[in-house]
C-alpha cells in the first residue's frame, strides 16, 4: 500500500435531529484547534426539528483553511443514526457518495446495514468501516444516550489519532462551560441535560469518559487494522 | 492620543482609544468562536448607543447577543422592533438623534426593511448594518444565497463584503470609522454568506474588551442631529418635490449625486482602515484569475490550491468593498488575465454584471460568469477547479 499524505481531513457527520452532531463538529473542531491545527466546524440543517436529517463538518488541517459548507469529498464520514442508512436520513445518497479513496466510515449500530455493493464499491476505493454500539456505550458509561455524540467523537479520534483525549476533554469542556448556546431548542436540551445530570461538571466527567472509553476501542481497532494516523503532527502555527 | 486614552472611559467603563490602535496595535488573543459570536465581540468594543433587533434565521443569534450586551451595560438602548420595517425605520431615529447604530437582518428581513436603505443614505446616517446573506423566498430557504446584495446595490449604502470570522470583526469596527467621517457619513452594509460564516466555528484574533472606539461625534456630521428646520428633519417634512418645479427636482438629483459622491469619498479611509478594497491570493503574474467575494473567494482559493496540484497557476482577487467598487484595483489585479472566472452564490451573476461594467473596454480577457450555486448549496472548490480545467481543455481527474 503507498503511503497516505495528507494536508486535511473533511468530516462529515450525518445524523437525525438531537442527537448532538452540531456539538459534536464543534468539540471535534476545538480540540483540534487545542491540539494545534488549522480546524473549522459548521452545521447544516434546514428548520430544526428532532428525527429529521441533521448534518454537520469539521474541517482539520495543517495550512489555513477557507473551504466552507458541505463536505462533499470527505475523508471521513460519521454515521450517527442507523436510519442515515436504512432511511436514507442524509442530505446525500447513498450517505457515502464523495468518499475520497482511503477513507474512513463510522457507523453507530450494532448490525451490518450495508449491501453486498456497498460493500464493494468502498472496498474498491479502499475506504475502512468501523461499526460499533455508540448509543448502548454512551447508555452504560453516561447513563445516557444523549452522550452518543461523545462516543462517536471518541472513536473518531482513537482511530485517526489526530488528537489525544486531553484535547477532546478540552473540547468537551469549552463547549459545556461556555455561558450561551445557540438556540431556544440548544437551551431547553441543555437544560434538561443539566436536570438529569444534575451538576454540569457531572456532565463533562460522564462525557469525556464516554469518548475516553471509545477512543481506547477505536485504537484498538485501527492498530489491529494497520491504520496510520490520519495526519502529520501540526506544525507550530501563528 | 495615548494621553486622552488614559482619561477618557466610555458609558461602559471601557477606555478610550484610538481605532488605529485598536484595530493594528493593540495585543491580540486567539479565541475560537463562530461569526455570530464575533459580532458581538466586535459591537462590545464600538462603544454602541442603539441597537434595535428582530429574529430572522440566520442571523437571529446575533441579533440575541447584541441584547446581551445591553444587559451587560455595554449598549445604550436595545428592543425588539414590530418587524424589519420598524427595525430600519427605529435605527433611523436613533441615528438622527445623535446615536451609533447597529443590526443585523437576512434574506426577506433585507426586502421587508428595503424602503429604509435609500432613506438612510439619503438622510446621510452612517448606521451599521450586518447582513447574514441568505436565499429569498419563495420557495422558502433559509441558507445562504447572495441574492438580496443584488438589491441593495444603488441604495447608497456602502457594501462590504467579509470572507470569515476575523474579517467580519475587523469590518464591523472599521465600518463605524469609516460611515462616520464628515465627508462620507453613509451607511455601511457589512454581508457575510449565513450559516458559511454566523454559524462556523474559527480561530479569531481578538484585541482586549476593556478598550473601545471612541463614541460617536454627531457633532461631526455633515447635517445636525435631527432639527425640523435643517435637513434631513426639514426634506422630511417638507421635501423638494412639494415646490414641485425644475429646482426641486434639481435639488433632489444633485442630492442622490453627492450621497454616491460620499462612497467614492470613502476609498482612502478604507484603505487606511481594511489595508485595501481587494486581496490577492495565488500566482501573482496568473493568467486564469478567478473574482470573487466572501465565501465565493473562499472557496476560489481552495480552487487555487487544487489547480497548482494540478500545476495550473491561477490566482483569486477577492473584493473586499461592493460600494465603493474597487475599479482601479480590479483592472490592475487582471492585467495578465485571459480568463476571469467569477464564482457567486446566486443565480443571476450580479457580481459578474459589476465586474463586466469595470472592465469594458479596460480588458482583453474573456469574462466567465461562474460557476453559480445558489438557494443554500454548497459551492465545492471542486466545481471551481473543473470548470476552469474544462476551459483548458485538460482532464478531469481531482473528483473521485
Amino acid at each position: 500500500m503507498t503511503e497516505i499524505k495528507r494536508k486535511r481531513v473533511g468530516i462529515r457527520m450525518p445524523a437525525i435531529g438531537g442527537q448532538g452532531a452540531v456539538t459534536a463538529a464543534h468539540i471535534i473542531a476545538t480540540a483540534a484547534d487545542y491540539e494545534g491545527y488549522y480546524a473549522v466546524s459548521n452545521p447544516f440543517f434546514g428548520a430544526e426539528k428532532r428525527m429529521a436529517p441533521a448534518e454537520s463538518y469539521a474541517r482539520i488541517g495543517l495550512e489555513p483553511i477557507f473551504d466552507r459548507g458541505e463536505v462533499v469529498y470527505p475523508d471521513i464520514i460519521m454515521v450517527f443514526h442507523p436510519q442515515v442508512i436504512t432511511m436514507g436520513k442524509s442530505y446525500t445518497m447513498p450517505f457515502y457518495s464523495g468518499i475520497k479513496r482511503n477513507g474512513l466510515i463510522i457507523i453507530n449500530s450494532e448490525e451490518d446495514l450495508l449491501s453486498k455493493e456497498d460493500r464493494e464499491y468502498l472496498e474498491s476505493l479502499n475506504v475502512r468501516i468501523f461499526s460499533f454500539p455508540a448509543t448502548q456505550m454512551a447508555a452504560e458509561i453516561a447513563g445516557t444516550e444523549l452522550a452518543t455524540n461523545m462516543a462517536m467523537i471518541g472513536a473518531l479520534f482513537g482511530i485517526t489519532r489526530i488528537v489525544g483525549t486531553e484535547a477532546i476533554e478540552e473540547g468537551i469542556k469549552a463547549r459545556f462551560l461556555k455561558k450561551f448556546v445557540a438556540s431556544g431548542g440548544t437551551a431547553s436540551l441543555d437544560s434538561a441535560l443539566e436536570r438529569k445530570f444534575k451538576k454540569k461538571l457531572e456532565l463533562i466527567e460522564k462525557n469525556v469518559n464516554t469518548a475516553k472509553a471509545t477512543y481506547e476501542l477505536g485504537l484498538k481497532w485501527a492498530e489491529e487494522h494497520g491504520i496510520e494516523p490520519f495526519l502529520p503532527r501540526p506544525t507550530a502555527k501563528v | 492620543m495615548q494621553k486622552l486614552s488614559e482619561e477618557l472611559k466610555n458609558r461602559a467603563g471601557q477606555r478610550i482609544v484610538d481605532p488605529e490602535y485598536l484595530l493594528f496595535e493593540a495585543p491580540r488573543e486567539k479565541v475560537f468562536m463562530t461569526g455570530s459570536e464575533v459580532v458581538k465581540e466586535a459591537v462590545k468594543r464600538a462603544s454602541v448607543d442603539a441597537s434595535v433587533s428582530y429574529p430572522i434565521t440566520p442571523q437571529s443569534e446575533a441579533a440575541h447577543l447584541i441584547g446581551e450586551l445591553w444587559v451587560e451595560g455595554y449598549v445604550g438602548v436595545y428592543f425588539r422592533g414590530e418587524s424589519e420595517f420598524g427595525v430600519m425605520s427605529e435605527l433611523a431615529g436613533c441615528a438622527m438623534a445623535g446615536a451609533r447604530t447597529i443590526t443585523t437582518t437576512s434574506g426577506p428581513g433585507t426586502l421587508r426593511a428595503m424602503e429604509n436603505f435609500p432613506m438612510w443614505a439619503g438622510s446621510r446616517l452612517p448606521i451599521q448594518l450586518v447582513l447574514m446573506a441568505r436565499g429569498i423566498n419563495s420557495p422558502l430557504s433559509i441558507q445562504p444565497d447572495d441574492l438580496e446584495v443584488s438589491f441593495l446595490l444603488d441604495t447608497g449604502c456602502m457594501i462590504w463584503y467579509a470572507e470569515n470570522a476575523q474579517e467580519l470583526f475587523d469590518m464591523i469596527l472599521a465600518g463605524f470609522v469609516v460611515a462616520e467621517q464628515p465627508d462620507v457619513h453613509v451607511p455601511v452594509v457589512n454581508v457575510i454568506n449565513g450559516f458559511f460564516i454566523s454559524h462556523t466555528r474559527e480561530s479569531v484574533m481578538l484585541p482586549p474588551d476593556d478598550i473601545a472606539l471612541p463614541p460617536y461625534n454627531p457633532y461631526k456630521a455633515p447635517m445636525p442631529p435631527i432639527d425640523m428646520e435643517m435637513p434631513p428633519g426639514r426634506f422630511l417634512r417638507d421635501p423638494f418635490v412639494m415646490k414641485s418645479n425644475y429646482i426641486s427636482y434639481a435639488t433632489h438629483t444633485s442630492w442622490q449625486f453627492e450621497v454616491r459622491a460620499a462612497i467614492e469619498r470613502a476609498r482612502p479611509y478604507i484603505k487606511k482602515y481594511l489595508g485595501s478594497l481587494i486581496e490577492e491570493f495565488g500566482d501573482p503574474e496568473a493568467e486564469i484569475v478567478l473574482v470573487s467575494a466572501g465565501t465565493g473567494a473562499a472557496q476560489s482559493k481552495e480552487a487555487v490550491r487544487l489547480l497548482e496540484d494540478e500545476g495550473v497557476k491561477a490566482k483569486v482577487v477577492k473584493l473586499r468593498t461592493i460600494r465603493p467598487f474597487p475599479i482601479n484595483e480590479l483592472r490592475e489585479a487582471v492585467k495578465n488575465a485571459k480568463v476571469i472566472f467569477v464564482p457567486e452564490f446566486n443565480v443571476v451573476g450580479w457580481l459578474e454584471r459589476e465586474i463586466r461594467r469595470y472592465l469594458y473596454k479596460h480588458s482583453d480577457a474573456e469574462i466567465i460568469g461562474g460557476p453559480r450555486v445558489a438557494g443554500g448549496m454548497t459551492m465545492p472548490p471542486e466545481i471551481i477547479v473543473k470548470d476552469v480545467l474544462n476551459y483548458l481543455g485538460k482532464e478531469v481527474k481531482h473528483v473521485y
